[in-house]
Formats: C-alpha cells, structure tokens, sequence
C-alpha cells in the first residue's frame, strides 16, 4: 500500500469489527499523516462513526491493531487510555454539547475534569477558544439556544481546550446550510493548520471534504476501496469510487436493497411471506 | 416472545444490572470526593420530590387518622390513636409510599435524564473527553438518590403524623384529645422504630436509584429506548420496593 507519507499519527492495521454477526469492518489498513488534513468517506452505514470510536478506544477490535502516536489504543490499560483521549479531540455527529451546561461551561468542562488551573485562566482559555471559533458572545447560552452549526463550532473549541494532537470529526456538515458549511469547513482548516493539529474528517459531503482535506480515503462494503490526495480519487479508476463521487443511483452499489425473491413472484405471492 | 428467551433476557439484565452496581460503588469514591456534585444531585432530587411527598403524607396521615379511629373507638381505644397512626407511618407507610412517589417523580427523571445524555452522545462525549461517565454522571446521582430517601421519609412522617393526624383531629372533631394523641405518640415510638424507617429508607433510596441509573445508562439510544427506560424504572422500582419490604420487615421482626 502506498503511504501517504513518512509521519503517521494513527495507524491502522488488519481491521476487523463487527456487530454480532455482521461484519462492519473486514481488514481495513489506513495511516492517518501528522499535521494533515485526512477525509475518511463512504456511504451512510459503511461505519465511519464505527471507525472514529475504534480509534478511540471506545470498542474494541475483534482483530487489527490501532495505533496513536506508536501507541496500540486497545492495549492501554483505563488509566492509560484516558491519558491518550486527552490528547485526542473527537466532534460528534450532533456535536454531543452537555445540555445542562453554558457554552462557556461546555469548553471549560474538560479544563476543569483535568487541569488545576485557576479561575482566571480557565476564564482566559476559554474565551480565548470560543474566540477562536467565533462564539466568544455566545459564552453566557445554553446549547437549546443555539443553533446546529454553532453547537457544532461550541464542541470545537471544547475539542481543542486541552491542546490535544489530534481532532475527529464525524460529519460536520451534515444539515447544515451552505454558510455555515463554508464557516466549518474554513474553521476545520485554520485550526488545522494554526494549531498544528491532525485532523481526520469523515464525511458523505465529497466535494467539501475533498477541497480542504491532503489526503483522502473511500470506504465501502468493510474495505478501504482508495486513497490518495484529493486529485487522485477523483481520478480513480475504481467504478464504485466514481459512482460515490458523482451520486450516480447505479452502479457497483445497486440501487435495489438485495432480494433473493423475484419480483413478479413477489407481488403475485400476495399477502403469503 | 418464548418463556424461556423471556427468562434467559430477565437473567442476562440481572447480571447487567448487579455489574453496573459494583460499578457504581466502585466509582462512589470518587463522586465523595467531588461533594459539589452531589450536593447539585441532591438538591434536584429533593427539590422534584418534596412537594409530592409533602402533599401525599399529609393526606395519607389524614385518611390513616380517620380509619384507625373508626376502628379503635369500637374498642373503646381512641385514646390509642395517636400509637396506631405512627406506628403505620414511621415503619410503613412512611418508607414505602415515599419511595413509590420518589421513584415515580426523581427514579423516572432521572433515568429520562441519563438515557436521554445517552442518546444525544453526551456520555460517548465525556468517555472521548477522558472523563469517566459513570464517575461524573451516574455515582453522584446515585449517592444522591440514597441520602435523599431518609430525609424524605422523615418529611413524609412528619407530614402524616403531625398536619395529616393532626388536623384530622382538630378539625373533624374526632373523640380523641389532642394532647392524648400527642403523649401517646411520645410514649409508643421507640429508637428501635426510627431505626426500622432509616434502614428502609436506606435500603429503598438505594433500591430506586440504581434501578433508574441502570435503566437510563443501558437504554437503547432512541427516544423509544428512553421512554421504555422511564417506564420500566417506575414498574420495577415499584415491585421491587414492595418485595424488598416484606423481605425488610421479615427480618426486623425476628
Ligand atoms: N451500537 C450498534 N449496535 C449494532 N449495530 C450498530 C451499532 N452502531 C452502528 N451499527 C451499525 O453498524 C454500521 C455502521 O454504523 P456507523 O459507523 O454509524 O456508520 P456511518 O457512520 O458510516 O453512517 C451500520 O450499519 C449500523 O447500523
Ligand atoms: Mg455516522
């Protein structure tokens, strides 16, 4: 497999996951570079949130390894697990804000779980995080009180309050109008860059994720289909990975869920299963 | 379903469910050490139950003083009265209706409130956070519920005995003194009956808020799984406060 280059933060290795019996995850081998920019994409349901919370350390391979800066995520004992999260920032879907909390509240929320710091600084760090996303005047709401995209910009600057070396997002432009996507994506590149942080963004959104991300990897059907910088997968010789970018209803993907029952069977077999 | 997948699945939440409480303990350390947390907690539970048990004793004191006096004056032992409400209240009625209205007001919320943190990836956000959901969510929470059922109790004796008995008296002009009511009551309760209501209490606070902590943390991350969750904590709690009673009071009569 080609390497997207030589410093690699998160390795990943001979993934195997399932539910149950299902598998979601049949060997899956990728390398998440340092500093960069990462899109992870594929279909709804290809298990991509799956694949941010094995990164985690939230479930557990059934076999593969994963590791965070040379460190196997699901060897560490709870203690030591915790002290790789601090170092990972992880965005959820709905960005997964503490309800009962401010905004202001939200980002000191890890500061105060884990630093010693007083007052004033938490005050200044947070502001100084809110401003970052630009949300410093938001501080004083509660997260019903905003919107979508800016519970997703709170999360943000609670991902990075504790400086960590790395930032997941899942689907941060996922019903979101096309204002606040362009806020998003720009906010996910800046603080890329700005922070020296690794970002991995996975997303369904092709065309945004592919314009700020260095390097990109398609999943579908448990498997990495390709990977490459952004040009090379919209390149790609794969027919599957053609038909994700173009939104093409046919193709390797069957626009038909299968069915082992023919069709004119079906509607004549009546109410009879 | 099949009895026995229906057995098997009664089984499998029973061990689920008596880990999650070792769980617990084993994080409750660590919630003592963060007393801020539990004095929030405690502060919840009691401001959703209080009104409710407030208002229930006092009626349930008021009904209790009308039927024993139905009954004792045939007897010629109204003066007893004041002995047989009390004794109704501070070893019965009092633990076990209050855990029944705190399991339906603060076990339901409660249970709501953690499954609902659940489902909106709250408690996934914490553990990605490094911070330990069980330690800073559910430990408190739990504490709190098992301190607040004796106050609670106490409150809901009071109510009944003193307003509900009380006023019962005074008003409806039953043919009992009140300072007879009163004497009686000091003479009859005794430390061993106190003792009885703390242990209940104690054991029922316990009981409910592991049953709404459970139900809510191991809810299905829908608003189905969390309106199931609500429901199931409220019918569980409730039979296993009755059946915990009768295992209780068994063993306090000896
Ligand atoms: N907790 C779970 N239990 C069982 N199946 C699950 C669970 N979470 C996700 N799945 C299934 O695993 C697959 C991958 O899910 P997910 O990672 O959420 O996909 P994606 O994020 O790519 O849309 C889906 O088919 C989903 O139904
Ligand atoms: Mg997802």
């Amino acid at each position: 497999m080609s390497s997207p280059g030589p410093d690699v933060l998160v390795r990943v290795r001979g993934l195997r996951f399932g539910f149950g019996t299902r598998a979601v995850f049949d060997g899956v081998d990728l390398d998440i570079p340092r500093g960069k920019v990462t899109a992870i994409m594929g279909p709804s349901g290809t298990g991509k949130t799956t694949l941010l919370r094995l990164i985690g350390g939230q479930w557990r391979p059934q076999a593969g390894t994963v590791e965070f800066d040379g460190v196997d995520v699901h060897r560490q004992s709870r203690a030591a697990l915790f002290e790789l999260r601090k170092r990972m920032g992880m965005l959820f879907q709905n960005g997964a804000l503490l309800t009962d909390l401010t905004v202001f509240e939200n980002v000191a929320f890890p500061l105060r779980e884990h630093t010693r710091l007083p007052e004033s600084m938490i005050r200044d760090v947070v502001l100084m995080k809110l401003e970052a996303v630009g949300l410093r005047g938001a501080a004083g709401l509660y997260p019903e009180q905003i919107s979508g995209g800016m519970s997703r910009r709170v999360a943000l600057a609670r991902a990075i309050a504790l400086e960590p070396a790395m930032v997941m997002y899942d689907e941060p432009f996922t019903g979101q109008d096309p204002i606040t996507m362009g806020v998003l994506m720009r906010l996910i590149r800046q603080l890329n860059d700005a922070l020296g942080l690794t970002s991995v963004l996975v997303s369904h959104d092709v065309d945004e994720v592919l314009s700020i991300s260095d390097y990109a990897y398609v999943v579908s059907g448990g498997k990495v289909v390709d990977h490459g910088a952004p040009a090379a997968v919209r390149g790609s010789a794969s027919e599957f990975v053609q038909q994700f970018l173009h939104g093409k209803p046919d193709g390797p993907v069957p626009f038909h869920y299968k069915t082992a029952r023919d069709y004119a069977a079906d509607l004549l077999g009546g109410a009879r299963r | 379903m099949k009895p026995w997948l229906l057995i098997g699945d009664f089984l499998r939440r029973l061990g689920e469910s008596t880990l999650f409480l070792f769980t617990i303990l084993s994080a409750l350390p660590a919630a003592l050490a963060r007393p801020r947390l539990v004095v929030q907690q405690l502060y919840m539970v009691g401001v959703l139950s209080m009104v409710i048990v407030i208002i229930s004793g006092s009626f349930i004191g008021m009904v209790l003083a009308l039927q024993g006096y139905s009954l004792l004056v045939r007897f010629g032992a109204a003066s007893s009265l004041g002995q047989a409400v009390a004794f109704s209240v501070v070893r019965e009625l009092g633990p076990v209706v209050t855990a029944l209205l705190f399991a339906g007001r603060a076990g339901s919320a409660l249970a709501a409130e953690i499954g609902l943190m659940k489902a909106t990836d709250q408690l996934s956000g914490m553990e990605m956070m490094a911070v330990d959901p069980v330690k800073r969510v559910v430990a408190p929470r739990f504490l709190a519920g098992f301190i607040a059922m004796p106050l609670l109790v106490a409150m809901f004796s009071v109510m009944a005995i003193g307003v509900g008995g009380g006023y019962s008296i005074g008003v409806t002009l039953l043919g009992v003194d009140d300072g007879a009511y009163w004497s009686q009551i000091h003479r009859a309760m005794h430390f061993e009956d106190i003792r009885q209501s703390l242990v209940k209490a104690l054991w029922f606070g316990g009981a409910v808020s592991w049953i709404a902590m459970y139900q809510g943390y191991h809810a299905a991350p829908t608003s189905e799984g969390v309106s199931r969750a609500t429901t199931s904590t409220v019918v569980v709690s409730s039979v296993v406060v009755l059946a915990l009673d009768f295992v209780l009071t068994a063993f306090m009569f000896r």
